[in-house]
């Protein structure tokens, strides 16, 4: 398992890499898949309803209204028949690629197993509702996917008398079923969308919506699709003759065949089979999990920045409980807490500057506190002996910082860049503890935890608290965002940085040696 | 120019993702059924006959209400219902079909397909609900000229006391 991972994680990162030349790091498709899978969920249901205006339910009604909207219609109503279908299969396509990506970067386990788990009946769903879709037009591909369902669904111990018979001839269809079956394609969708809403309730600020540009650029795609191969019905349904040759579409229907060449029950049973893997999989094996962050009343204030930033909703504000004058107090949940630290790096307490008492913060995590970060940062600094110093700031899932370590330059991870407070950034700088630091966190849109870049980014920009001081001089100051597979882009930028750091201390450095050389003679 | 080569690229990709998505949503093409058959369908769902039946005796009658004297008492079960197709002779399909329902009292069903060659052919359909241990309770023979693709279906009315082809 872990080597298909790693293949599709490397896959995923290089794709993604040559779409960030293409799309800008702001619309890649690849780092938007859910968004866009909810796109086309709402393209499919405007269209549908547009379409639903033009639609007659009955046996020979239904082909009949389907054909008018792609014929005498096609400027309108075949134009949102064609939208219907491939934001359809968009969805499937989209949801495809999310699941695989959500495994390969193994964004799946821990406390993110709700999320991962709530999407396995999505799934079932989209693909129940996409197949109901294609019974309406009552085509040649309408018969064979109704008469294989139900059939498969025969297989099933539930039905008093096979479902199936309803199909055997012209006469046993009537008009009602159609009516039935427009009632499922309306329901259905709404559960979904139900569903969907369960799925994103443990994420915080969930990407529903894809950036204008990339949903302007898909939609102009199904459009151009929808002119230029306008979905077209099979031929009316005829009971009396097999449709012996269909185009299906593979997206919903892919596993159609397996119903002509295996067993119905076997093809339950793999279907059943493998959903319940696919749902067990955030614990195979469990995630290790790492302790979760503590709050420190004395030091909360109750300000909620770190509820606001938590990328997993792990923090609530809750009714004080120590007596000290403030309304809240954080609350951490254990069950949604990821141990990113982000809430330490948003915390106003995070500060290093303190010398006198204990360094504690108003919430950190357990296995790497503030105080274990500034000694790291102090004893990186006195380790290294070049009178130009950088240090960089890396993230544990990000391009690996480790192997940057030199005689000039000390490297730190953290499980996310978002964990750095920027008053360590200040303090590095103005206790002349080094010359110049690199933050190297995941790429734009790809945080491991979410959020951690886009806010590291916003504090360094002065856009979201806590600011980075306007002190601290921006030109000893650099940044990457870059994954796994970046390290080599991530040594060049370092190494230049850590150039231009030398150069400008060598500059600053020159007035005072020429000093020396003076007082020497 | 710049500003150009990525919004070829970008319409690249987007004209990948469209050839994907319009091709295999209709294609490739698949053969669901051999085009050089045709297809016969045997469905049906018939009770057998009730197991242990017999006359009510006049006193038995007699300690009934009066709306309930019905002169022939049966148990729950079903016989299980056997049925035979010949193709020109040929078997085609022979089963024992047991009731169903958690006290077997429910009709016995089943749905059966056939891929044959088309053209002229004598079917032979044969079924017993009785539990008779020789013979038939029903029976009958026709010629039947299937083409090619053709969806001929077989259904059996017990009301009718004959197989109902379509």
């Amino acid at each position: 398992m872990n080597r298909v991972k790693s293949f599709l994680r490397n896959a995923f990162t290089r794709l993604e890499a040559a779409l960030d030349v293409v799309f800008g790091p702001a619309w890649n498709p690849l780092t938007h898949t859910g968004a866009l899978g909810f796109f086309c969920y709402f393209i499919v249901a405007v269209s549908g309803i547009y379409v639903y205006l033009f639609f007659d339910t009955g046996t020979a009604a239904a082909f009949a209204s389907v054909e008018r909207m792609s014929t005498a219609g096609w400027y309108h109503a075949g134009i949102m028949r064609s939208l219907h279908r491939y934001a359809s299969d968009g969805l499937v396509l989209f949801m495809i690629v999310h699941v695989l990506r959500e495994f390969a970067m193994d964004r799946y386990r821990g406390p993110r197993w709700f999320t991962w788990f709530t999407g396995t009946p999505i799934i079932w769903l989209v693909f129940i509702c996409g197949i109901t879709g294609y019974w309406l037009v009552w085509d040649k591909l309408a018969q064979y996917v109704a008469i294989a369902t139900t059939e498969w669904l025969d297989a099933l111990p539930f039905f008093g008398q096979p479902i199936a018979r309803n199909f055997l001839s012209p006469t046993s269809l009537n008009d009602r079923f159609f009516t039935l079956l427009m009632f499922l394609h309306i329901a259905l969708p709404l559960i979904l969308l139900l569903v969907l809403w369960i799925h994103l309730q443990r994420v915080s600020r969930p990407k529903i919506k894809p950036p204008r540009g990339l949903a302007v650029g898909m939609f102009a795609m199904f459009v151009g699709l929808s002119l230029v191969k306008p979905a077209m019905s099979q031929g009316p349904a005829d009971l009396a003759v097999v449709p012996g040759v269909v185009g299906l579409d593979w997206f919903y229907l892919g596993l159609y065949p397996l119903l002509d060449s295996l067993p119905k029950g076997d093809v339950w049973a793999l279907a059943i089979v493998l959903s319940v893997i696919l749902a067990a999989m955030p614990w195979m094996p469990p995630m290790k999990r790492m302790p979760v962050a503590k709050v420190f009343l004395d030091q909360c204030n109750g300000c909620a920045r770190c509820a606001a930033d938590c990328p997993f909703n792990a923090i609530t504000m809750e009714l004080r409980t120590d007596g000290r004058p403030f309304a809240r107090e954080a609350v951490v949940d254990p069950q949604l807490c990821v141990s990113c630290g982000i809430c330490m790096g948003t915390c106003p307490s995070s500060t290093p500057f303190p010398r006198v008492g204990d360094l504690i913060t108003g919430i950190e995590l357990p296995h790497f506190t503030l105080l274990e970060l500034r000694t790291k940062v102090e004893k990186n600094s006195r380790a290294l002996p070049a009178p130009s110093r950088v240090i960089v700031f890396g993230c544990d899932h990000a391009a690996d910082v480790a192997a940057l370590r030199s005689k000039q330059i000390a490297a730190i991870s953290l499980p996310c860049i978002g964990m750095l407070p920027p008053s360590l950034i200040d303090y590095c700088l103005s206790r002349d503890l080094f010359d110049g630091v690199f933050l190297a966190g995941c790429r734009e849109n790809e945080c491991y935890h979410r959020l951690g870049a886009i806010w590291m980014k916003q504090r360094i920009a002065g856009k979201r608290d806590p600011y980075l001081r306007a002190r601290v001089p921006r030109e000893r100051l650099d940044e990457f965002w870059g994954a796994a597979t970046d390290n080599s882009r991530l040594v060049r930028a370092v190494a230049a940085f850590a150039a231009r750091i030398e150069a400008m201390k060598n500059e600053s450095a020159l007035p005072a040696k020429a000093h020396e050389k003076v007082r020497h003679a | 120019m710049l500003k150009v080569l990525p919004l070829i690229g970008q319409a690249a990709v987007y004209a990948a993702i469209a050839t994907v998505i319009g091709y295999f949503s209709d294609a490739p093409a698949y053969i669901h059924f051999p085009t050089d058959k045709a297809l016969i369908k045997l469905s049906l769902i018939h009770g057998g006959q009730r197991k242990g039946c017999r006359e009510r005796t006049p006193e038995e009658l007699g300690q009934l209400p009066p709306n309930m004297r019905s002169p022939v008492v049966c148990l729950r079960q079903r016989f299980p219902v056997v049925v035979e197709f010949k193709l020109d002779g040929h078997d085609l399909y022979h089963a024992l079909l047991p009731p169903t329902g958690l006290f077997s009292d429910g009709p016995s069903q089943t749905y059966v397909k056939f891929a044959v060659p088309p053209g002229p052919h004598k079917l032979e359909m044969k079924l017993q609900d009785s539990g008779r241990t020789e013979g038939w309770d029903y029976g009958q023979e026709v010629d039947i000229d299937l083409k090619p693709l053709q969806n001929l279906t077989i259904d059996f009315k017990a009301q009718a006391g004959a197989f109902l082809i379509k």
